[in-house]
């Protein structure tokens, strides 16, 4: 393996920055990690070597003329294919959108190219970011690096496994509720859905349009603070998007824990959670207590009703965001249709995968004259209350702390016969979403099956900061973090 | 037959004259080549965004102000789902839970005296593209121009009883968003369209029909029809002991007769929900103050106001005030010091021969204010005599030549020099000795030959005034 792959992307892009580096070499080293393990692992969808080398010389020009170069410069990153790229393919995954080719980049990717990252590649993924595993892709489904057996997770697993495995410095995915933190938490990564409205959603291409959010999965905390500062902006092409003053996150990990308050939900830690991953979590705790962080138990209530409030929202906006995939405008059109409405049938029925159609059907059911009150209306007033919930909490804590998953990665195939099973699997990821809030999930170590696990912590809205303070003291305090290159001793490559 | 009362309500759709979209930067121009004024956001491309142009919820405002009707200071925006190729998204951008305004009216004057019309809500809405569809090609295409076009909708209270009334109100709506500047309101190229909701009762009853919804009213006239139509259709079917349907049907103004289009049973479910790309419009009780101040004279007080300044004829009056751009023709014009009874007479005289010789439009004015000025100053410094000044103005209707420069240039002018007509004046009377004689010993008709005889050698251009007086003086 190369040595550079060893690198975070704060490290490589400061030895890019004072060339000692070339920014060529460290494509050269992701592509042939790329050529020797994608076979197995199936992180993409595109790869754009030709797009990656143009950006990287364009780079090296300003950097061997002493010019400026970002935070990022010269680090390629890969890009869930959610999230659209001029000129380059965005497929969702879907078979529907398998050729489309979009008209203009998404501000996120615009931001990250600012800050000198090259896009390498476009991120294997759930069809439109539907699934926890990435196996509803129709290219295909992503391996876990850790055992190719296993799912990355999902929806952003391309995302996740990719920066596991090498074969990206990091990633950019979307959270709609879990999608970044649960396969962060399987491929030992860190993953952060920032808070609503931070990262510009001009460009995502829409699943649950109130819950989306794109966010950075990364090597380790500091690496996820450069990211994220470098995706956040003000867009006014994005009317939720929210203008913040305090988004130099990385100043973040100069601060320790003491004063910390950190609140751990009892309903977090019932029926349903792997006992290794409730004592794995449980020790991560501990770590942040003896770095000078305060614990105490409390209960958070609602959480059971989180997950029926987030499928109906959730199907209900994605049922309306998909209408638009027709085949009249772009995208796969059925053949030999007789008139108008056949040809919707047609192309949608052989557009989009069983997923996808479920909650399409769900999302329309929801909505429905009669229905309204009863399914999405009471919903939107769970998820008010969810949020209360969590106002209160917060008025006590700065952090709260829990599991990411119930259980570590689970066996290709096996989620896919049960999706009641596997919705439930986002039972401790989806209140963030509900409510807005920003969370993070940070590696803590490995099952007897030497399966990752990750803890996840939950803040306030706008407190990024104290999610990144917490998680940087702990990746420091343990050695064994799996956020730097221990990932790949464990690896199943 | 029972007598029956017709009872009547209006959709109407109002584009918005704002230069961009509703929720993105493209052109609202009409009659660009096709999709030529698009973006990703009105061509419902993945991942684009829509965000809200102030101007329409400032327009929308206005006319809310201008209607009487409460303002939801916390307004929001809906999503109605349904799939159509025009429509690039398949979902419009509208109003359902938390319309703009609401609760207002207008009042209407009809023959049988004013009238309140209520006004149930206003809201704002997306328009869709047009689809064309190629008998040659057998196939369809789409232009995304006007989709995202800014629309309202304005819901009236089923408070009309007959066409008049209709009329009245349609005029009444067109003549206030004209004058605030928030739509031209052309019903034939669609600015401005009215669905007319229509049941009728047994007179004296109280409790409402079964109504139906007629679309594709391109005219106030087809409007009348059509109501007068709907209504004998509607009472057929009663005395016939037949219910009527609820649907929505579709009037052929040629045929005049209207067609089932879709009825209750397979009326569609919209799936209304908010918008989540879009956040809550908060209207704060400054801007409604700001928007209400900058409201401009409506019809009613600038007729008090001519009435009172300019000292013109009733009848003047109401002609010009019934058009925005015409009155504000006539003012700009008399700021420029025109007479205002000149001014008025060639706007309702030449003007609107014009028009109706044309088959224009009053919108479609297009002769600047200064050059009516200038060729009314021209008429009275007796540089031009009325027949040239009616040619100049059709010239300057046609293409808005400057009537000095025309004149100039075609040489129309009269002879303004008075010792050059004169001396001319005194030629032709010492040519034709034997009418002299004659006008002096009596004969009338002798007058007007020389007046001719002018005329004729001055190849029309004389002033006729000023030949009277010179002949006069030299007789």
């Amino acid at each position: 393996m190369n040595e550079l792959l060893r690198l975070s992307a704060v490290q490589l892009a400061s030895l890019i920055r004072t060339g000692e580096v070339r920014a060529k070499e460290a494509l050269d080293a992701v592509f042939q990690e790329i050529d020797e393990k994608e076979e197995s692992l199936h992180c993409y969808v595109t790869i754009d070597r030709e797009g990656a080398y143009a950006q990287a010389s364009a780079l090296q020009e300003k950097i061997d003329r002493k010019k400026e170069a970002g935070p990022l410069a010269g680090v390629p990153i890969a890009v869930k294919d959610n999230i659209c790229t001029q000129g380059l393919r965005t497929t969702c995954s879907s078979k529907i959108l398998e050729h489309f080719i979009p008209p203009y980049t998404a501000e996120a990717v615009l931001r990250l190219r600012q800050a000198g990252g090259i896009l390498i590649g476009k991120a294997n993924m759930d069809e439109f970011a539907m699934g926890s595993t990435t196996e509803t892709s129709y290219f295909g489904a992503t391996h876990n690096p850790y055992d190719l057996g296993r799912v990355p997770g999902g929806s952003s697993g391309g995302s996740a496994a990719a920066v596991a495995a090498g074969e990206s410095f990091a990633a950019l995915g979307s959270d709609t509720g879990g999608s970044i933190r649960q396969p962060a938490s399987f491929c030992g990564v860190v993953g952060m859905k920032p808070t609503y409205g931070t990262v510009s959603r001009y460009g995502l291409v829409a699943y649950g349009s109130s819950l989306d959010q794109i966010g950075p999965l990364t090597k380790n905390v500091e690496d996820c603070a450069v990211l994220l500062e470098a995706i956040s902006s003000y867009d006014r092409k994005d009317s939720t998007s929210v203008a913040r003053t305090d988004t130099d996150f990385p100043a973040a990990l100069l601060e320790g824990l003491h004063g910390m308050r950190i609140g751990i939900p009892r309903d977090y830690f019932g029926e349903g959670l792997d006992p290794e991953v409730a004592s794995a979590v449980r020790e991560a705790a501990d770590v942040l207590k003896a770095q000078g962080a305060s614990l105490e138990e409390f209960d958070l209530s609602l959480v059971d009703y989180a997950i029926p409030a987030y499928y109906t929202i959730a199907s209900a906006e994605a049922s309306s965001n998909l209408e638009r995939f027709d085949g009249v405008k772009y995208g796969y059109r059925a053949r030999d249709c007789e008139d108008l409405h056949q040809m919707y049938k047609k192309t949608r029925t052989e557009g989009f995968g069983p997923e996808v159609k479920r909650r399409i059907l769900l999302g329309t059911f929801v909505l429905s004259s009669g229905y309204y009150d009863a399914y999405y209306l009471k919903a939107l007033r769970v998820k008010a209350l969810i949020k209360r919930a969590f106002n209160q909490a917060f008025s006590r804590f700065d952090c709260i702390l829990g599991p990411v998953a119930p259980s570590t990665a689970p066996l290709l195939g096996e989620s896919l016969a049960d999706p009641l099973k596997m919705y439930l699997g986002d039972i401790y990821t989806i209140a963030a979403n509900l409510a807005g809030l920003p969370a993070i999930s940070v590696p803590c170590g490995k099952d007897s099956k030497g399966l990752p696990i990750g803890f996840q912590l939950t803040a306030d809205c706008f407190q990024e900061k104290k999610l990144l303070r917490a998680a940087y003291q702990y990746e420091k305090a343990t050695a064994c973090a799996c956020g730097g290159e221990a990932f790949r001793k464990g690896g199943a490559l | 037959m029972r007598e029956y009362e017709t009872v009547i309500g209006l959709e109407v759709h109002v584009e918005l004259a704002t230069k961009t979209k509703i929720f993105c930067g493209c052109s609202t121009a009409f009659g660009g080549a096709p999709n030529t004024q698009t973006c990703p956001v009105c061509t419902g491309m993945p991942g684009s965004l829509p965000v809200l142009n102030r101007q329409v919820v400032e327009y929308a405002l206005a006319v809310g102000l201008a209607t009487n009707c409460q303002v939801n200071q916390y307004c929001r925006f809906d999503r109605k789902n349904y799939f159509y190729p025009d429509n690039p998204q398949n979902y419009q951008i509208s109003q359902l839970y938390l319309p703009i305004c609401h609760d207002g009216f207008v009042e209407i004057d009809t023959s049988q005296g004013t009238k309140k019309v209520g006004i149930h809500e206003i809201h704002m809405e997306e328009d869709a593209g047009k689809l064309i569809h190629d008998e040659w090609e057998d196939c369809s295409l789409v232009d995304y121009n006007r989709s995202g076009v800014p629309l309202i909708e304005i819901v009236s209270d089923p408070d009309m009883r007959n066409a008049e009334e209709v009329i009245a109100y349609l005029e009444k709506l067109r003549l206030l968003i004209q004058y605030l500047g928030a739509s031209d309101c052309k019903l034939q190229e669609g600015s401005m369209r009215a669905d007319v909701n229509l049941s009728v009762r047994v007179a004296g009853t109280e409790g409402l029909g079964t109504r139906t919804e007629m679309k594709n009213l391109n005219s106030f006239k087809a409007i009348a029809r059509a109501i007068d139509g709907e209504r004998a259709r509607q009472i057929e079917l009663l005395e016939e002991g037949k219910g009527v349907v609820q649907q929505t049907r579709r009037w052929d103004d040629n045929k005049e007769y209207s067609y089932a289009m879709r009825s209750k049973e397979d009326a569609r479910d919209y799936r209304y929900f908010p918008e989540p790309d879009l956040v809550c419009v908060h209207i704060s009780d400054e801007w409604i103050e700001r928007v209400r101040k900058a409201q401009p004279e409506f019809r009613d007080q600038k007729k008090r106001r001519y009435r009172e300044e300019y000292g013109i004829p009733d009848y003047d009056i109401e002609m010009l005030t019934g058009s925005k751009h015409l009155a504000d023709l006539f003012e700009a014009t008399v700021a420029l010091g025109s007479p205002p009874k000149k001014v008025s007479n060639w706007l309702m005289v030449e003007t609107m021969r014009l028009l109706k010789e044309k088959e224009m439009d009053v919108e479609e004015i297009r002769f600047e204010p200064k050059h009516l000025a200038a060729l009314i100053e021209m008429v009275q410094k007796g540089k031009i005599n009325s027949s040239v000044a009616k040619e100049v103005f059709a010239e300057m209707f046609e293409r808005d030549v400057d009537p000095c420069a025309y004149v100039e240039e075609k040489g129309l002018g009269a002879n303004g020099d008075e010792e050059e007509l004169e001396g001319l004046l005194k030629s032709v009377l010492a040519k034709n000795p034997q009418s002299v004689e004659d006008y002096r010993n009596g004969k009338k008709k002798a007058y007007g030959f020389l007046v001719g005889q002018v005329m004729k050698a001055t190849a029309g251009k004389a002033d006729p005034g000023t030949v009277n007086r010179l002949l006069g003086k030299l007789l």
